[in-house]
């Protein structure tokens, strides 16, 4: 029998029934993000070998451009969480079509969020004092506990996958351990659900709970601020529209349909619900704050903001053009229906989510709780930049090789099977 | 909202009235508790300084216009908003005397407490503590120097406070009825204008105590409720009221 030398070299790889490009274009491709990759590992090594010192970060803004990131992917990454609760245990069947790429985000989030943090914290060797000397008191200690007990059961979760590859699959011990692990799914993803709420709650805590700090102090229920579970909410109102951006994406980068038109637009009702209950309960947290918090503080609303670069125009984005727009676009079905609007409000949804997350970690410091103090101005460096792309690239390298090699996408045969024959 | 409460509460009154804003403070603070200068310090918040001194203005023209010094060291809180978030117990406030201790050993550098306290008394050591020209030979031996990737504060010089208890101890004295003047910081040592006074906010024979119970004495940023054990005094209207945020209708407290 013959080879067939149209089809790429490394084609037997491929998921079954599958067509990819050929291997030098992915090769190039791979480059082309590997080169980012090296300078973001270069700014990573200046870091470890050098310091915090060389980034942009200073005595006022001992969080900046990474922990808004962090917090960002960690948010939008909810899509893994929340997606695999619906499919898992509430059996929302038709989430299987997107339930892998779900997976993989979040194992990419998750562990692209840790890779940040192992720069972000000036002692990295002692990241294990998080278990050994915890303190129970504090948010950052559950964010700790959640967040690598979480990436642990996202690796269970995409291990399957892995081990489902064509090839890997054939070897009868791989395969009964992906079939097994797929009948216990459904408790990781209890797990996971579980964990995941916690850690986007006790990150939201994290900020609500710095009573020395007005931007952000909220009262709360319990031990929890309020902001525990306006994260939480916020998370899944963004994350599982993020997860179709990212499978759009994929889709024009590839050429190919990936998941049907009807699985998106469930993914954008299911965030359009959960963003409309977040609002709700956002609007009442911030005129609570207004109304409340600053005034026993003895500040105004107007002191809280300053200038252009920390206005009022990124509450007023946050909370109208990012939050009430794309939720009545995501719940109304004919507005939902139609591609470009439904992209539109996936794209705000998840810039109205970052922003949220960038004001709690940067203007929240940037504001002066002494009243001598002064405002001060943050902007990151190209060592923060660096290692940011990094973690983009790492993500671009995952997903492609996840992409190329791993039946990810259920309906791929089907929705191109028009087109190839 | 609790507040931990000892038999021997250290504290701070510094008079904003006498406080040229000379800086004398910041200088033995740094030779005392060994902070390594700064190679490039143009940018003024990322410069390790235990003490700050900011300058106040009433904001209005000549001939009218005044402006004040205030002195900002760790306000060592009774409620301490860094203490509860410290993922890894780095600080606390355990310790007899009441000052809140920093483990620098075991701080993993996460700079969680620097975003908790509103006074910017925290600082992170961005890069290795390097001491140009042998000036290591001069370090207080009675003090740690930290790495990198730690964040470091004004601890109310304790160390002075173990070798004052030692010498007591020596002596045959009870270690915890120490004199007033025994044990002072080192800022408080050099002001020049005696605008500092420290001692036990508990013991009424201290002058501290006196000091912090005057109508003119008020701590920063009360309302906030961090119950700090540094007071500020002024018998200036303007000064006090800079002290904490106050809406307009709103009239300084006491």
């Amino acid at each position: 029998m013959g080879k067939n030398y149209s089809l790429p070299a490394d084609h037997e790889l491929f998921p079954e029934g599958a067509s990819r490009c050929s291997l030098t274009k992915f090769s190039i491709w791979m480059g082309l993000v590997g080169a980012v990759a090296l300078w973001g590992l270069y700014a990573a090594f200046r870091v470890l070998a050098e310091g915090l010192g060389v980034t942009g970060l200073d005595d006022y803004f001992g969080f900046g451009l990474w922990i808004t990131f962090d917090l960002a992917v960690i948010a939008l990454g909810a899509g893994a969480f929340f997606t695999g609760l619906l499919r898992y245990i509430l059996n929302i069947d038709p989430l299987k079509n997107i339930i892998n790429l779900t997976v993989i985000i979040g194992f990419i989030c998750y562990s692209g969020a840790m890779l940040i943090l192992v720069l972000d914290v000036g002692q990295p060797i002692r990241a294990w004092f998080g278990y050994w000397h915890a303190n129970v008191h504090s948010m950052l200690t559950e964010v700790i506990f959640c967040i690598t007990c979480y990436l642990i059961v996202l690796i269970i979760e995409y291990v399957p996958l892995v081990l489902e590859q064509k090839q890997l699959n054939k070897i009868p011990v791989l395969h009964h351990i992906a079939h097994n692990l797929h009948v216990w799914m459904p408790l990781f993803a209890g797990i996971g659900a579980f964990l995941s709420t916690f850690h986007q709650g006790s990150l939201g805590g994290m900020y609500g709970v710095l009573f020395g700090r007005p931007y952000v102090l909220r009262d709360g229920f319990f031990i929890w601020p309020w902001t525990f579970f306006l994260f939480v909410i916020s998370a899944v109102g963004s994350g599982p529209v993020f997860t179709v951006l990212i499978a759009t994406l994929m889709e024009k980068m590839t050429g190919k349909k990936l998941v049907s038109w009807e699985i998106k637009s469930l993914m954008g009702k299911i965030a359009g619900a959960m963003l409309l209950v977040y609002l709700v309960f956002k609007f009442a947290d911030t005129y609570a704050w207004a109304v409340d918090v600053l005034p026993r503080s003895g500040l105004t609303f107007d002191q809280n903001f300053y200038q252009t670069i920390y206005g009022k125009w990124l509450l007023w984005s946050e909370l109208f053009l990012c939050g009430i727009v794309p939720c009545v676009i995501l719940l109304t079905p004919k507005l939902r229906n139609t591609p470009a609007l439904f992209y539109s409000a996936a794209l705000l949804d998840c810039a109205g989510i970052t922003i949220n997350r960038y004001v709690f970690t940067v203007q929240a410091l940037a504001m002066p709780v002494m009243p001598f103090d002064s405002w001060e101005i943050y902007a990151p460096n190209w060592a923060e930049w660096g290692a940011t792309a990094l973690v983009i690239a790492y993500g671009a390298i995952i997903l492609s090789l996840s992409y190329r090699y791993l039946p990810v996408f259920p309906q791929e045969r089907a929705l191109n099977a028009t087109k190839s024959s | 909202m609790e507040t931990k409460e000892f038999t021997i509460k250290w504290g701070m009154a510094i008079d904003l009235d006498k406080c040229t804003g000379c800086g004398a403070c910041m200088v033995a603070c740094q030779a005392e508790n060994n902070l390594a200068p700064i190679a490039d310090a143009s940018n003024k918040i990322k410069v390790m300084n235990w003490i700050t001194v900011y300058e106040l203005s009433n904001g209005k023209p000549y001939p009218e216009h005044d402006v004040a010094y205030l002195p900002r060291p760790c306000q060592q809180c009774g409620h301490p908003p860094c203490v509860s978030v410290c993922p890894v117990i780095a600080t606390d406030k355990n310790e007899e005397g009441g000052i809140v201790s920093q483990v620098t050993p075991r701080c993993i550098g996460c700079r969680y407490c620097m975003a908790a306290c509103p006074y910017h008394a925290r600082y992170f050591n961005w890069r290795d503590p390097v001491w140009p020209g042998g000036l290591e030979k001069a370090l207080t031996p009675d003090v740690s120097i930290r790495p990198r990737g730690v964040v470091e504060k004004c601890t109310f010089c304790h160390h002075r406070w173990m070798a004052a208890k030692d010498k007591a101890i020596v002596e045959g004295r009870d270690p915890m009825d120490l004199a007033e003047g025994e044990y002072v910081t080192s800022c408080t040592e050099a002001c020049p204008n005696g605008a500092i006074t420290f001692g036990d906010l508990n013991n009424e024979d201290h002058e501290v105590a006196k000091l912090a119970s005057s109508k003119h004495a008020h701590r920063l940023l009360e309302r906030l409720g961090a119950d700090t054990q540094v007071y500020y005094v002024s018998r200036r209207e303007w000064v006090l009221r800079q002290l904490d945020n106050y809406l307009e209708d709103e009239k300084v407290k006491g």
